[in-house]
């Protein structure tokens, strides 16, 4: 069973935001709520380096753990998703989150916070599969589809990996092996691993 | 006098005790998901539970990600 993370080559990214746009644009996320954002460091200086940021679907997520209402679960991929419905926004996750992947949409007057929104990996929610209750609150969902996050998919430069922890960290790997350089990457040594090899799938075999 | 103000009471009493009859949406256990139970991405009618033609279209998909195994590049770019 596929692991799906994602993978971030900031020797790659040329901060372009395609993945931010290609996210906004696939879910119609609302004004004011970043799924997914480019992060530089030492911007404007000689050699900065950027980074695609959103949830990163951890294997040990910390939201899940600090949710006071359980509405956090994981499904046989590993994809981090939640049931809006059971969400009360009160941003606990956002607090717990490394990496500031919990957003919350303005819901009223008075800056009231809503119900929390992330990335969902292109997995939409706990709805039916391509249901309009599904698409409008978690966004399509592409996995169902048989595709990998917009994000991912739409990177010009394949800076940003979505997708088998196993395929696109060998692909990574590959990359550091050509070009010398790159195995520094955060969680490198921990979170990802050679692929296994696999068996030929049989023609008719059930799964 | 009395009448109409023990009617009131009753009334007060009765709407009062309406609240304690309404059932908790949710009972919380701790630790555990609360929510909708979501199915598998290849439980539907694009694949009709087929999880090994989901496999093989994710599976491509990911290795579509990797340039260098599209075809024989003349220059190795990264």
């Amino acid at each position: 069973m596929a692991r799906m993370k994602f993978l971030a080559d900031a020797e790659r990214c040329i901060e372009c935001n395609g993945c931010v746009t290609a996210c906004k644009q696939e879910h119609e996320i609302p004004w004011g709520v970043n799924r997914r954002r480019v992060v530089t460091l030492n911007d404007g200086v000689p050699g900065e380096k950027s980074i695609s940021v959103a949830c990163m679907h951890c294997s040990d997520a910390p939201c899940m753990a600090v949710c006071p209402v359980d509405c956090f679960y994981k499904t046989t991929e590993g994809v981090v998703l939640h049931d809006k419905d059971l969400c009360i926004g009160c941003g606990y996750c956002f607090y717990a989150c490394p990496f500031g992947a919990p957003q919350f949409p303005q819901d009223g007057a008075f800056g009231l916070r809503g119900k929390m929104d992330k990335c969902t990996f292109c997995a939409g929610g706990p709805e039916t599969d391509h249901s309009a209750a599904e698409y409008k609150k978690y966004g399509r969902n592409r996995l169902a589809e048989g595709k990998l996050p917009a994000c991912a998919e739409m990177c010009a430069t394949k800076a940003l990996l979505g997708g088998d922890s196993d395929v696109i960290s060998d692909i990574y790997r590959n990359r550091v092996l050509r070009r010398g350089k790159g195995s520094e990457i955060w969680g490198w040594g921990t979170a990802y691993g050679k692929p296994e090899p696999r068996p030929a799938a049989k023609p008719g075999a059930k799964s | 006098m009395r009448r109409p103000l023990s009617l009131m009471v009753a009334a007060a009493l009765a709407l009062g005790a309406a609240g304690c009859g309404e059932q908790a949406v949710t009972v919380y256990k701790q630790g555990q998901y609360q929510g909708k139970p979501d199915k598998q991405p290849w439980d539907n009618a694009a694949f009709k539970g087929d999880k090994l033609a989901w496999e093989q279209a994710i599976k491509a998909r990911n290795e579509r990600q990797d340039e260098t195994s599209r075809g024989t590049p003349t220059v190795a770019a990264n």
